[in-house]
């Protein structure tokens, strides 16, 4: 059988889960990584990190919209879904996956996000005519009432929310390991590390993530881009880094001490069919060299715009390494046989439900969301407009 | 009639003795199989399977058998049950050597330049029907479930198509259906054990390799067949209590 080597179960011929299900924890890692950096200002009092901390809430916002898509375009049976709402299985980690999300969702980011733009809300309502003062209201809930009493609670209440959303965005990602880290007969997945590993990547993804989004949108708004801000991102993302890369290096080196029976299997793999997403793309240029170059930001002194590009670089390949791991999870943890005799291949098509296209289309639109989100929610405090209206 | 006291007492003995033993025989295999009542209890009955690896010759039949009496789709990669062929040559026992061409449907090849000392047995396969199964657990609306009588089935009218299940599945058991983007595996032919009837699989092996027992019977011959054979299940570290016993299963098999 073409793809095949060795032994396969015959019903192993198919892979099952597919580009799509990279992406899921793709996106769901990027929403908890730029909460947890949103919540540095909020919670943690990280003054420097202000800037991006409505464009980090918003960044969120726009790829947890998108999330559960790759999902429901997976089922056999999309339309059957919502049964998950109101017949789940207790039993089963999948099953919580619609009530994680909802309460990350709507108790968590759309709350803060609604606390926190309330008072702008009001003013824009307030000056603002036509369809959009509709627009507004509606936002505002009809509620107009900004009183400094008003807007004291609006700020507890959202310091409560983050407080709380914190512990979420932990369980959100955290439990999207669980599914896989809770299936005993895939040995590659099966581990207890797996939601760790999965919730530190997820927050280096979102760090690096809302990282390059600020320097990408201060370059379209051709505003300058605050240094300190940059560089203190870019050391919670070394840091957290470093963290995620210890432990994703703490299960590779156990799995390899204490070679089990699926170890030849693995180490097999590695070595062929995932050598170029897992040795080159995840750990050399995807984790080795942007913690190098962070590292040097770390070490030595460069001028600003020198900076800017080392970050820039060192976000991108971050995210090329974080995307390289989720795929060598979720499509790796395939390409073996549980039989452990035997290996097949995953070959993407391109323009069917579970393939290329569709992911692309997938990838593309958060960013989408995103814009129209900016254009709502206006996320910065140095535009023109924005003093007039808060004046 | 040249017939004196003691033949007849022997012939009468032979009679009484031999009914009895048939007698006996006739309660075995009306116990084998389950209660033909048409008023199924299903808390009467605890299924499982028997499979005597070294009664099984690889003819395929029971594949075939599956395939035609369930309607599964004839074609790679969907098997409810299928046979693998293992070699385990005298100088690398560690690494069998594996085979299932066609799930075993079309039975197999001879092996061509065997070297001596190798060792060949055929192991059908088919759902564990585990007494904790991973598939059970992981379905997220409870479409996959365990009847009342211990047998792993799906409601097709529920099963969302996530594939979880076939994640869950430590024995390659599960395939999803292109007909109705479910999920499908053995249902231990439910529709025909309910009625008395075998599994297609055991009914078309030739050799009586595979037997379908009712454990929750006390005169199925399941329980002379576990107390006079060294039985064992797979995969035991995973403890999923699988429920296919195998008589004589080589420990090289996965």
């Amino acid at each position: 059988m073409p793809g095949v080597e060795g032994f396969i179960y015959p019903n192993e011929v198919e892979l099952q889960w597919s580009v799509l299900i990279v992406l899921y924890p793709f996106l769901t890692g990027l929403v908890a990584g730029a909460f947890i950096l949103a919540s540095l200002e909020r919670v943690f009092n990280v003054a420097a990190v202000r800037p991006t901390y409505r464009l980090a809430l918003l960044t969120a916002l726009a790829f947890l919209l998108v999330a559960p898509l790759p999902l429901q375009m997976h089922l056999g049976h999309p339309e059957r879904s919502f049964s998950m709402y109101l017949t789940p299985h207790r039993e089963s980690a999948m099953a919580m996956f619609g009530f994680v999300y909802l309460w990350y969702l709507m108790a968590v980011l759309v709350l803060e996000i609604w606390f926190d733009y309330r008072r702008e809300l009001v003013l824009t309502w307030r000056a603002s005519r036509g369809l959009k003062r509709h627009f507004y209201g509606a936002l505002t809930l009809w509620s107009d009432n900004i009183s400094p009493e008003a807007l004291h609670l609006d700020e507890r209440i959202g310091r409560i929310i983050t407080i709380v959303g914190i512990p979420s965005a932990f369980l959100l990602h955290g439990y999207v390991g669980f599914i896989s880290g809770s299936v005993k007969a895939n040995p590659w997945w099966s581990t207890p590390m797996m939601p760790v590993v999965f919730l530190l990547s997820a927050i280096v993804s979102g760090i690096a993530a809302v990282m390059l989004l600020y320097v990408f949108l201060s370059w379209v708004r051709r505003r300058a881009i605050d240094m300190l801000c940059l560089d203190t991102i870019a050391t919670y993302l070394f840091y957290a880094f470093i963290i995620d890369f210890s432990l994703e290096m703490l299960d590779l080196v156990h799995r390899l001490y204490e070679a089990d029976e699926s170890l030849k299997a693995l180490d097999f793999m590695v070595h062929t069919r995932l050598f170029v997403s897992q040795i080159v793309l995840q750990i050399g240029l995807g984790t080795l060299v942007p913690l190098g170059l962070l590292a040097l930001t770390q070490l030595m002194r460069f001028s600003d715009a020198r900076r800017r590009r080392l970050y820039v670089t060192a976000g991108l390949l971050t995210l090329v390494g974080i995307f390289a791991m989720r795929w060598n999870v979720v499509i790796g943890g395939q390409l073996f046989s549980k039989s452990f005799l035997g290996y097949t291949s995953y070959k993407m098509g391109f323009a069917t439900r579970e393939v290329l296209l569709p992911a692309l289309a997938i990838m593309v639109l958060p960013f989408i969301i995103l814009a129209v989100l900016l254009r709502i929610f206006p996320p910065w405090e140095d535009e023109p407009a924005k003093a007039e209206l808060l004046r | 009639m040249d017939q004196d006291r003691r033949s007849f007492l022997t012939g009468a003995g032979k009679f009484i003795m031999l009914t009895g033993a048939a007698s006996l025989a006739w309660d075995a295999v009306l116990n084998g199989t389950p209660d033909q009542a048409p008023n199924y209890d299903a808390t009467a009955h605890w299924w499982a399977m028997t499979i005597d690896v070294d009664r099984c010759i690889g003819s395929g039949n029971c594949v075939r058998a599956c395939k035609i009496e369930n309607n599964v789709p004839d074609e790679p990669g969907m098997f409810r049950t299928w046979v693998e062929r293992y070699q385990i040559r005298p100088d690398d026992p560690e690494h069998p050597i594996v085979d299932s061409p066609n799930g075993g449907h079309d039975g197999f090849a001879p092996i061509k330049d065997l070297p001596p000392g190798t060792k060949v047995f055929f192991v059908p396969k088919m759902c564990n029907h585990c007494v904790h199964s991973p598939c059970v657990q992981v379905c997220p609306v409870g479409a996959t479930f365990e009847s009342p009588d211990g047998v792993v089935l799906v409601d097709k009218s529920r099963c969302l198509g996530c594939r979880y299940c076939v994640q869950a599945c430590p024995y390659g058991c599960r395939y999803i259906d292109p007909r109705t983007h479910t999920v499908d595996k053995c249902t231990l032919c439910y529709h025909r054990i309910t009625q008395g009837l075998t599994t297609a699989c055991a009914e078309a092996c030739p050799t009586g390799a595979r037997r379908l027992a009712d454990l929750k019977s006390p005169k199925d011959p399941v329980h002379e067949f576990m107390r006079t054979h060294k039985v064992h299940v797979l995969k035991p570290q995973l403890a999923t209590r699988p429920k296919v016993y195998y008589n004589a299963l080589d420990g090289a098999v996965r």
